[in-house]
This record gives structure tokens, sequence and C-alpha cells, in this order.
């Protein structure tokens, strides 16, 4: 397990390094930062100052390395825009995306695992159909859209949750997140719901795809033959066998909705990391990009390696396999 | 007791049912963009001076029409040439009971001038011009420039006060060398985010500042001026128009920035809501590359540049109907325009020539040029930084098209579009400027590049005329006000009678609100907690 560990650890970090050079590539093949920053009533000199301050007169491939040095370091750089550390900034907008994703992916599991196997184990009830057609339409509308009507019909219409931003915070355990507050939750329902509901579309077409199998197959009919009674079937027998791809998903996106869930955050106005990156990106703040991209890399690597552990506990072959290599 | 299924929902639907905070004391206002920081000599761009200004003063102050008003100075004089002498405001306080004094302003100048974080604005060029600042006593500061500055009392306008007391100091003085006395480190960007050293005389006190979250102001009750009337003002950035406005609609803001014109309709409708459109003096405009034959993306049949020929020009111009655009792209957003700043304004033309759509003379003009089957031009345009500007794009494109000219638009992202602008791959390129006075539209704009003297630094056209240059250059340099009038007035008519630029139309600036507040729009686009009141009823 633990060279295992280690070897995955390796892998990791070059596909950090590799990202960081793509990354910091795309960022100065797009335009000059500079022409975003300074207006045209700085004089030649203010702007030079400005320009080698940056380091942005060195050669590209210097400007690399002096970027590399420093992450190595410790220290990925300043931001162009706000003038503090990237890495402080990006930082200070997790709790914010992590309270966000959790409950999204709470809900999208906790919902959608249920609908799934009612929609798997018997395909052909009419609930199961408005459940497999529901889910067409959760994966399919455009979230940008969904999250417009989700304020239009419980912020405009109903009166009944804030349209946006986030609420107020509360520390508990040494962790200050607005899942603790009554107005943090308010806050928190409709970008949450609106991240929810296409993975939770997703989690019912996964599940019920796995159950319609597993109940074909023979140590479920075996099970029932021997006279085990449905509700342990289904919970021991069938869940069981198809949490694997569940969990495996559920992981990889876990990590892109913090990373990425630009769109909900952008709509909702909620300060998380998603905002902060597509600000970035248009005002071509590029410590700040270089830096997200390469912790959203690192959290991805992360993730992926805490599923994989989490497989060998869910399924015994896993295990077996890890001792002996 | 049977327990209901529903009874996990129940704290959800209590949850649901509490009551909105609304409380007639607090300002809520959902802001477009976001101020990068609170230090105010920061980067000087709209969201952050809109922020500074409730947080501080500066010497010299400008009302809603952009005019100057006494500030932390009361008044001030020019002797003709290099001095100017500021009398101060007696019995002003900081937010944190300090008393103001002339060491403040020479302590800020110092600031500005030693900043190494801030992002490059031109303030520091403003410190460095002056030769001497003096304070005879601590309410009389002398500023004495090496080269005359005009625009002095504009130019310190966007300057905010900041309290001596934040950086350990001996006696102050304007020695830059000598750091002007401060000893102690000054005070950092982070430090003023934090709120440690966020401290002025302006009419709010900075409660909290949490990046893309909410910014939180209290009424600073020793404020000298007029109290505004909210006592907390929150402000939340919420960048996309559709959630701006939804959340006005929802009551989880009392004023938002910049409605999306489309929905203009709606609101007026709504009788619980209203909205101001005030004329900002924020030109639109387009930007002819003139400077050079071949041009990248103007073209004749021999592959030459149609745009240097003044006729061309003008009848580009005579084939764009402003008017039409303003009433039907803008919704009645935005106000033609026939010259950079909005006639009324210091230095502007009283009477400029208006530019008549007509598209017969326009093609006329082109046959007499030697185009009578046009030539091929692509537009190039932002997408996402004026009101409308794609749309914009389109619409002229297909006014030019419609008198021969095979125009082609290239709209893209202003991170895309900036930096290629400066790097002149552009031949016909919109742009937008907005400013307080007349001679900042001519030298950075007009008058050919000059790095050393700062002049033509957004030349992006390569319009070079030697009169014009000569009119510029003795307008920014003279220091009477009449006579400088009449020298910007000069030159704005020979740089129109050029046509290397074609002014559009002047922005409207919009605020839609809940009508039971009344609010006053400002032309310099910023939003002011001060400007909103309760309406009469």
């Amino acid at each position: 397990m633990a060279t295992y560990a280690l070897q995955r650890l390796i892998q990791s970090l070059f596909v950090l390094l590799a990202a960081s050079i793509v990354v910091f590539l795309a960022v100065y093949g797009i335009g000059d930062p500079i022409e975003l920053l300074v207006p045209p009533q700085a004089s030649a000199m203010e702007r030079e100052e400005m320009v080698r301050r940056l380091g942005l007169d060195l050669p590209l491939w210097r400007q690399y390395l002096a970027f590399a040095w420093n992450a190595m370091h410790g220290d990925l750089g300043r931001s162009f825009v706000h003038g503090v550390p990237a890495i402080e900034l990006i930082l200070s907008r997790l709790p914010a995306t992590l309270e966000l994703v959790t409950l999204a992916m709470a809900i999208a599991l906790a919902i959608g695992i249920p609908l799934g196997l009612v929609a798997g184990l018997d395909r052909d009830t009419p609930l199961s159909r408005i459940i497999m057609g529901g889910t067409v339409l959760g994966y399919s509308l455009p979230n940008f859209w969904k999250g417009m009507m989700l304020i239009l019909v419980f912020a405009v219409l109903l009166g009944w949750l804030p349209s946006s931003g986030r609420g107020e915070t509360a520390v508990i355990l040494g962790v200050k997140s607005s899942l603790f507050t009554a107005d943090g939750l308010r806050h928190l329902i409709l970008p949450a719901l609106n991240l929810a509901i296409p993975n939770m579309a997703l989690m019912i077409r996964l599940v019920a795809a796995g159950a319609t199998e597993a109940k074909a197959q023979d140590y479920v009919k075996y099970a029932r033959a021997k006279g085990v009674r449905p509700g342990r079937i289904v919970r021991r027998h069938i869940l069981r066998n198809i949490l694997i791809p569940v969990v495996t998903v559920a992981g990889i996106e876990f990590g892109s909705l913090v990373a990425f869930s630009t769109i909900t955050e952008t709509v909702f106005a909620w300060p998380g990391m998603g905002k902060l990156l597509i600000d970035s990106i248009y005002q071509l703040d590029r410590p700040l990009v270089v830096a997200y991209i390469m912790l959203a890399t690192f959290l991805f690597v992360s993730v992926n390696l805490l599923v994989d552990l989490l497989y060998a506990g869910l399924d015994p072959r896993v295990r077996l396999m890890g001792e002996a290599a | 007791m049977k327990r209901s299924p529903f009874a996990p929902l129940l704290p959800l639907v209590a949850l649901l049912a509490l009551p909105f905070a609304a409380d007639a004391q607090n300002l809520r206002i959902a802001l477009s963009s976001e101020p990068t920081s609170v230090d105010p000599h920061y980067h000087v761009l709209a969201p952050n001076n809109a922020l500074a200004a409730h947080i501080y003063d500066s010497l010299v102050d400008t009302d809603e029409a952009q005019r100057l008003i006494p500030g932390l100075a009361t008044a001030w004089k020019n002797d003709g040439g290099n001095k100017w002498t500021f009398t101060l405001r007696k019995g002003v306080k900081f937010s944190n009971g300090r008393p103001f004094t002339a060491d403040d302003a020479v302590f800020t100048f110092c600031r500005v001038a030693k900043n190494e974080t801030n992002i490059a604005g031109g303030n520091k060029d403003l410190i460095r011009n002056m030769k001497a600042v003096e304070a005879p006593d601590p309410f009389t500061l002398v500023v004495t420039t090496a080269e005359p500055e005009p625009l002095m009392p504009r130019l310190l306008s966007g300057i905010s006060i900041l309290t001596s007391s934040i950086a350990a100091h001996g006696r102050i003085t304007f020695n830059l060398d000598a750091s002007c006395g401060v000893t102690g480190p000054w005070p950092s960007v982070s430090q003023f985010n934090e709120g440690a050293v966020a401290i002025g005389t302006g009419p709010y006190r900075l409660k909290s500042y949490v990046r893309g979250s909410a910014i939180e102001l209290v009424r600073h009750d020793g404020y000298w001026g007029t109290k505004p009337h909210w006592e907390t003002v929150k402000m939340v950035p919420v960048t996309n128009a559709g959630p701006r406005l939804a959340g006005l609609i929802a009551g989880d803001y009392d004023l938002i920035e910049n409605p999306a014109t489309r929905d203009l309709g709606r609101l007026k409708e709504d009788k619980r809501f209203a909205y101001v459109a005030t004329p900002s003096s924020r030109v639109i405009f387009f930007q002819l590359d003139v400077g050079r034959n071949p041009s990248p993306l103007a073209k004749d049949d021999r592959g030459g540049n149609p745009l240097q020929d003044l006729r061309v020009r003008k009848a580009l111009s005579m084939a764009i109907d402003r008017d039409t655009i303003a009433r039907r792209i803008m919704d009645g957003g935005a106000q033609p325009a026939y010259q950079f700043l909005p006639t009324g304004m210091y230095g502007t033309l009283p009477n400029p020539p208006v530019i008549k759509f007509d598209p017969a003379a326009a093609r006329k003009l082109l046959a007499e040029a030697g185009y009578p089957n046009g030539f091929e031009m692509t537009l190039s345009a932002t997408n996402d930084r004026y009101v409308n500007d794609g749309q914009i794009a389109q619409a002229v494109a297909g006014y030019l098209s419609q008198v021969g000219i095979r125009t082609k638009v290239d709209a893209m992202t202003r991170a895309i579009y900036f930096p290629r602008r400066s790097k002149k791959e552009f031949s016909f390129a919109m742009g937008g400027w907005g400013s307080a006075e007349a001679s900042s539209f001519l030298r950075y704009w007009a008058a050919s590049l000059d790095e050393k003297k700062t002049r033509g630094t957004s030349n992006y056209g390569g319009l070079a005329d030697p009169a014009l240059d000569d009119l510029i250059g003795r307008a920014i340099v003279t220091v009477d006000d009449e006579r400088r009038a009449e020298l910007l007035r000069q030159s704005l008519t020979r740089l129109l009678d050029l046509h290397a630029f074609i002014p559009l139309h002047f922005e409207n600036t919009l605020w839609a609100h809940r009508a039971d507040i009344a609010y006053t729009g400002r032309a310099d686009q910023y939003t002011f907690a001060m400007s909103a009141v309760p309406a009469k009823k």
C-alpha cells in the first residue's frame, strides 16, 4: 500500500510540472497583462518600473524558471491584479467553495442513490420512467439557465430564499463556515441545488444501470432462493457491489466541482474559487491562474488517491492485489 | 405518536420562513465590478476610486457633474506660474480621532511617490513634478512644481488623503530622498484590506472587506460634511447582470449598478422599482489607422490603406446612424457624440459640427476618393467592456456595408483585445474613454507619440499632425483657464477636421433601485451610497 501511494505521489509531481508549463505558456500566449493594468496616463518610466517589478521584461523561459524556483520554495507568486500572494487569495476562497460542493454532493448522493435504486430495480413502473426521464432533463439543461430559473422561482416569485451571495458565517471547532448559521444555509440552498442537480442525475443513471445489471446476477438469485429478505438483498448484495463506480464518479465530480463550479458561482455571486479563476483569466492575472491550476491539479491527484484507497475498503479484491504488488 | 414522514424537513421549512432583514438604516448595493483593494493608491480604477470616496477625502473634491468643489482644501489659487497655495479645512477628524493637518497631505504625497506595490496609474508623475511642498502653518499647503501643471486641482481630486498616524515617523517634510521623515515601514496593500490602516476623513469607515463576498461600511459620525442617510452600507459584487436584477426584485439589494438595457422595460412597468440613467463622460469612438500604408485590416484592390484619405474617413463617419444606435441598440441609454466630451464641459466646443447620417453623400464621397466599389475592412471591437459593445460593432459594420465597404466584425474579449490593439494589429478599432476634462483625450489619444512627455500613449492609429501637436502641447502647459480652454477648443476643432477618430456616443450610466429610494447618478460612473436618500413621499 505504501509503495503504491508513493508511486502515485511521484506521478502526481510530474503532472503538476506539466500543468504548470502548459498553463504558464497559455496565459502568456493570450496577451500582455500590462495593457490591461496600466492606463495611458502612466508615463513610460512608471510603466517600465511596473514591467520590471512584475518580471515581465525577462524572456519567457527565465520568467518560468523564476516562477518554478519560487514555487519550490512555497511561493507561487503575487497576483498582478490584487498585489497579494496568489495562494493566499485562492485559499481565502476555498472554504466557501468547499461548503458549497460538500452540500451539493451530499444532496446528489442522498437523493440520487435511493432514486437510482428505485428506478433500476424495476425499470418498467411509471415511477421509474418518470425518474429516468427527469435525469435527462437534469443532465442536459444548461447550468446557467437552471441557476437563473432557481433564482426566479425561489427568490423572485416565492421570495423564500436569498438570490445570491454568501450568508453569515460561524466558527465551530475552528472551522469557519456558513453551514453553521441559518442565514448561511439559506444562502447555500439554491447554489448547492444548482450544482447538485446534474450530479444527482448522473448518480441516478449510474446506480440504476448498476442495479439492473446486478439484479440479474447469480449471487442475487442465490440469495433470493435462500430466502434472504428483499431489503437485505438490496443493501448487502446489490448496493455494495454497485458502489465502486459511484465512489469513483463522486470523487472525480467532487474534484471538478471544487475547481470549476465557475458558472454556478458566477450566477449566484458565490465568493468561491471558480469565480476567482474566471475573473483572473479575464484580467490575465497569470500568477493567480497558474497557482490556481496547480492547486486544482493537486486536488485532483489527491482525490484520485483517496478514491483508490476507498476502493480497497469497499472491495476486498483490490486490497489483495495491492498487497501482492 | 406517529412520526410524520416529513419530520426531517421541518428545520428546512423553519429556515424558509425566516423574515427578510429589511432595515431602513442599512443600504445594500450590488456592484457590477468589485474593487481590487481598499488601498486608495493601489490602482486607479473606477470601482476602487468609488469605494475610496466613501472612506477618504481628497484635497479637492468633484460633484456629480465632475465639477471641482472644495474637499479637504476650502480654497486654492495659482500665482500664474508654478506655485499653488491650498487653504486647508479646519476641524476635520480622521475616523481614528486624529485631526487633519497639512502633515497628512505631505505624508500622502510621499506615500504615492514611494509606493512600490501599486499599479502604475500616473499619480507618481504628478508627485515627481512637485519640486517643493511646504506647510507654512498646519492649514496652508504650498506646492511648487517643476513644470507648469494647470490640472493640479483636478489631479489632486484623484488622490485620497491618508493619516500620517499609520506609519512611524519623525518630523514630516517633503523630502523624498529621506522618506519624508517616515521611519517605520509604509503600510501595505494587505494592511489596508484588513482595515487596520484604512483610516480616512470620509463619510464612512470600513467595517470589513471580504474579497468576492462583501464590503461593509459604517457611518463615520465625526464626518465634517453632510452626514449620509444610511448608518451601514453593504456592497456585494454580483458581476452578472441577470442575477443582479433578480436580487433587486427579490429584495436582497436596495440599489444595483448597471442593469442590462434590455431589462429597462420591465423595470419601468414595475411600480416597486425605479431606475436612473445619467449621461456619463465616457465616449465610445472608433480609432482609424491613418499613420501607415498598408494597414493590416483595411485594404483596397491595390493593397493600399484607404483610411489615409480624408474623404474616406469623413464618408465613414457620415455612413453611421448614431441616433438609431443610441435609440435602438442602447435603448435610449446613450447620447450621440460629435466630440469627445459632452457639450458644456470645460474645454469642449459649444456647437460641435453635427455629422448628419447621409449614406448617399457618403457613397458619393467614396467615389470621389476613388472607391466607387468600396473596399474591405475589419472592424475590431471588444464584446465585454462597454455597454452593448458587440451589438454596436455589428450595427456599425452594417451601416458601413450599406455604403459599399465590405466590413467584417471581429469582436473579442478585452483580455485579448487590448494587448492586440497596443501592438497595432487593428485598422478600425473601437475605443472608450471617460474623463473629467478635455485635455486628456487630446493628450493621450490624438497627440503623436512622445513617451518622454507621456503624450500619444494610446495613439494606436499613428495620427501625426504637427499643427495639432503644437496646439495640444501649448494647451497642457497653459495655466490660465480662459486661454487654456481656447487652445483646447482649437485643438479639438483641428482634430475633428482630421476625422481620425469617429465619436459614436456617450454612454449613460444606469442604476436601478427600490422605488422608495431616490438616487442621483454621477457623470464619472461611480456608485456612492451618499447619493442615495429615502424618496420624498
